[in-house]
């Protein structure tokens, strides 16, 4: 069934003829396979179990493409399904658009593909309809993917800014920091990379657990680029409140700890793509945290703060370990780019 | 920890009534500031106690002239400029070397090494290295002079803006009206010079010397030693970084620097010429001197409009007293070197401290109710 004559992705590969047809039915299809998908549609129908859905995109670009813990499609599954996990719903479909560069071999692309299907299965989801394209060399950097993701909102969850209130407590699901230092140190060949290993994973299991058995999340993000620096400072301006937490508190893998004070980072600044936060009330944080303790994706969680009231302006700060007082400055974002 | 921390400060509070005004401790080294800032020390320091952020980051400290000489050379199609990344970022006359365009002379470097390496791989290209940093990044630079000589890698060449520590200490408690008491001295460099080098700022200028390491404990145990022989009216030199740094210091490094470099005066940003500060190839390395080969001379800059860096660098203002900071002054658009290099002290007020700046020194102390 197999007919690959080439080795090499071709301008014609993505010119709509019997090249494009060759890849799409003897490579992507055959990995991706499920009824709607097999189609092969102009769009892919679905039947969703409710008129509340949720709806993302995102692009994935990240340098290398295959990295300690990932690669570019898990990262493409994976990050989709986090924002629709975060989100309150259960992800049921993704799309999958794959923009290639001439020359680039097959056998990574199989090796992507396989990736793609592998983490869409582990999180439950079909790729349900998708495109591709092949540019000239030099017009992207070997290839990028871009998924979208549908999701059906759990029953009775909203989750929003305007639920937080003071005394809320910060919930994280684990080690911060481990996705973009492997990345930055794999890309500059740096001796630890070995040690490293990103967290790249699908959360959704454990958020729609958490969701479906207490009562008390009231807003989740997961914290990618920007890692939870970003992510506290948004939460902080979303609701309008002051966040504290406790260096001591937010797990930090050694070897992260270590790369990142070798590279001057600040692994509080640096992205997870396995991880989310979670503003849960004060009554339900012992049933929440006891939730994640018992899910693999959540054996280290941690609560690593509270929702206090504003004195002048909104800001997060962090207890740190010797007992001082620092602000957690929303990161100004450019150390470390094409990290996903 | 905390029972050091406690006695830490209580060393510092016995200072603080004995000598009844304010203490300023200057700190010379970019990591010591990224540690106190990150850690959130100057929060746990009583009122009375001023950290002044010195001339202890490379970029920070590189003078004007400098940044304009390695932009011009940065023009020439024949050049190749190697530098470390922070550097690239620094304004100068007619941008930065980031924003040159084009900008395909300029390649950023991790190490000497690459810098070398750069220029076999390109041998019809004059390779200069922006050789920046202090007695710790010098010996590297050493390193790969000798190895161009030993190996005739005639198209490579440096540009010395290497600065040694003391020259610049000594300047600045030389002036007439400095405010500084005491000095919380670099622990990368001492490794490098041994806490020795530090006995004639001690004893010539009766300001009490201690090397500490970068975690946050070191920090404050340093700050509590030197408030110990203040309260004690003393000036003593003292190290808490023994694990790691002696008197004598790496012997093998200062014999590197000693076989290609000299101390000649050179330029400071804000600090102006000092004498024996800065390093210079020796004459038989002179073939691998930018200097020469361009024959070029190095004035001293003209820092960009309204930038106070060098009034930073003094310690005669904190960051936020500089009208560009946290305006037009940011990480993303940096006007002064201070706020390009993540160790230097404007970045790490901005980044730590938020635009607030001062008004955040709220003390809120461990010990304290």
């Amino acid at each position: 069934m197999k007919t690959n004559r080439h080795d090499k992705i071709l301008l014609a590969h993505g010119g709509g003829g019997q090249l494009s047809d060759e890849l799409i039915r003897h490579h992507i299809l055959p990995k991706l396979r499920n009824d709607t998908l097999a189609e092969l549609g102009d769009s892919a129908k679905l039947n969703l179990a409710s008129k509340l859905v949720c709806f993302t995109t995102d692009s994935y670009v990240v340098k290398p493409l295959f990295f300690n813990g990932g690669d570019i499609g898990k990262l493409a599954v994976c990050g989709t399904v986090n924002d629709l996990a975060v989100a309150g719903s259960a992800p049921i479909a993704l799309t999958l658009s794959l923009i290639i560069e001439e020359g680039f071999e097959f056998e990574l692309l199989e090796k992507i593909l396989a990736s793609i299907s592998e983490s869409a299965k582990a999180n439950d989801v079909n790729i349900v309809t998708g495109d591709t394209k092949t540019v000239e060399t030099g017009a992207v950097d070997k290839i990028f993917i871009n998924t979208a993701g549908i999701g059906v909102r759990l029953a009775g969850v909203d989750l929003g800014f305007e639920k937080i209130a003071v005394g809320d407590k910060i919930i994280i699901n684990g080690t911060i920091g481990d996705h973009g230092l492997t990345i930055i140190s794999q890309r500059e060949g740096i001796k630890f990379q070995s040690q490293l290993k990103s967290d790249c994973v699908g959360l959704a299991g454990l958020t729609c657990q958490l969701l479906k058995n207490t009562s008390g999340v009231k807003f989740m993000r997961d914290p990618t680029r920007g890692g939870l620096a970003a992510t506290l400072n948004e939460i902080c301006r979303g609701a309008g409140l002051s966040i504290e937490i406790n260096e001591a508190d937010v797990p930090v893998n050694p070897t992260v700890r270590a790369a990142a004070d070798m590279l001057g980072f600040d692994a509080i600044t640096i992205a997870n793509e396995g991880k989310f936060v979670a503003i849960v009330s004060l009554e339900s944080v012992d049933a929440c945290l006891n939730i994640c303790k018992n899910h693999p994706l959540g054996k280290e969680a941690s609560i690593i703060g509270e929702i206090v009231e504003t004195r002048d302006a909104p800001i997060v700060e962090m207890t740190t370990k010797i007992g001082g007082k620092r602000i957690v400055q929303m990161p100004y974002g450019r150390e470390l780019p094409r990290i996903c | 920890m905390l029972e050091r921390i406690y006695k830490a400060q209580n060393l510092m509070d016995t200072a603080c009534n004995t000598l009844g005004r304010q203490i300023n401790i200057m700190e010379v080294c970019g990591t010591h500031t990224v540690s106190i800032f990150r850690n959130g020390i100057k929060s746990t320091l009583p009122k009375k106690i001023k950290l002044l952020s010195g001339p202890g980051c490379p970029v920070c400290v590189t003078d004007q002239g400098y940044i304009d000489i390695i932009l011009q050379l940065a023009d020439r199609d024949d050049c190749l400029i190697a530098t470390y990344g922070d550097m690239i970022r620094v304004p100068g006359k007619g941008g930065s070397l980031e924003t040159k365009q084009p900008n395909a002379n300029i390649k950023v470097v991790l190490s000497s090494e690459d810098a070398l390496q750069l220029a076999k791989d390109n041998p019809s290209r004059k390779v200069v290295f922006v050789a920046v940093g202090f007695e710790t990044t010098a010996p590297a630079t050493a390193v790969v002079v000798k190895e161009a000589a030993q190996e005739s890698i005639d198209n490579f060449c440096i540009l010395s803006g290497h600065k040694l520590v003391i020259p610049a200490m000594r300047a600045l408690v030389s002036e007439k009206n400095h405010n500084i008491d005491a000095f919380l001295c670099p622990g990368h460099v001492s490794v490098i010079i041994g806490f020795g080098a530090f006995a004639e700022i001690v004893e010539r200028f009766g300001r009490s010397c201690v090397v500490a390491g970068f975690e946050p404990l070191q920090i404050i145990e340093g700050l509590g030693e030197i408030c110990r022989q203040l309260a004690a009216g003393k000036a003593e030199l003292k190290s808490v970084y023994t694990a790691v740094v002696t008197e004598q210091g790496n012997t093998t490094a200062q014999e590197i620097i000693a076989e290609c470099f000299e101390p000649v005066d050179g330029y400071w940003r804000g600090l102006g010429k000092i004498e024996k500060s800065t390093l210079k190839l020796k004459d038989k390395y002179s073939r691998f001197d930018a200097f020469k080969r361009f024959n070029i001379t190095e004035m001293p800059g003209e820092d960009m409009s309204g930038c106070r860096c060098g009034e930073v660098l003094c310690g005669l203002i904190e960051p936020p007293e500089c009208g560009l900071f946290g305006k037009s002054c940011t990480p993303e658009e940096p006007v002064g070197p201070c706020m390009v290099s993540s160790e230097g002290a404007c970045a790490a007020w901005f980044k730590y401290g938020g635009v607030m700046g001062s008004g955040y020194q709220e003390i809120r102390r461990p010990g304290s109710q």
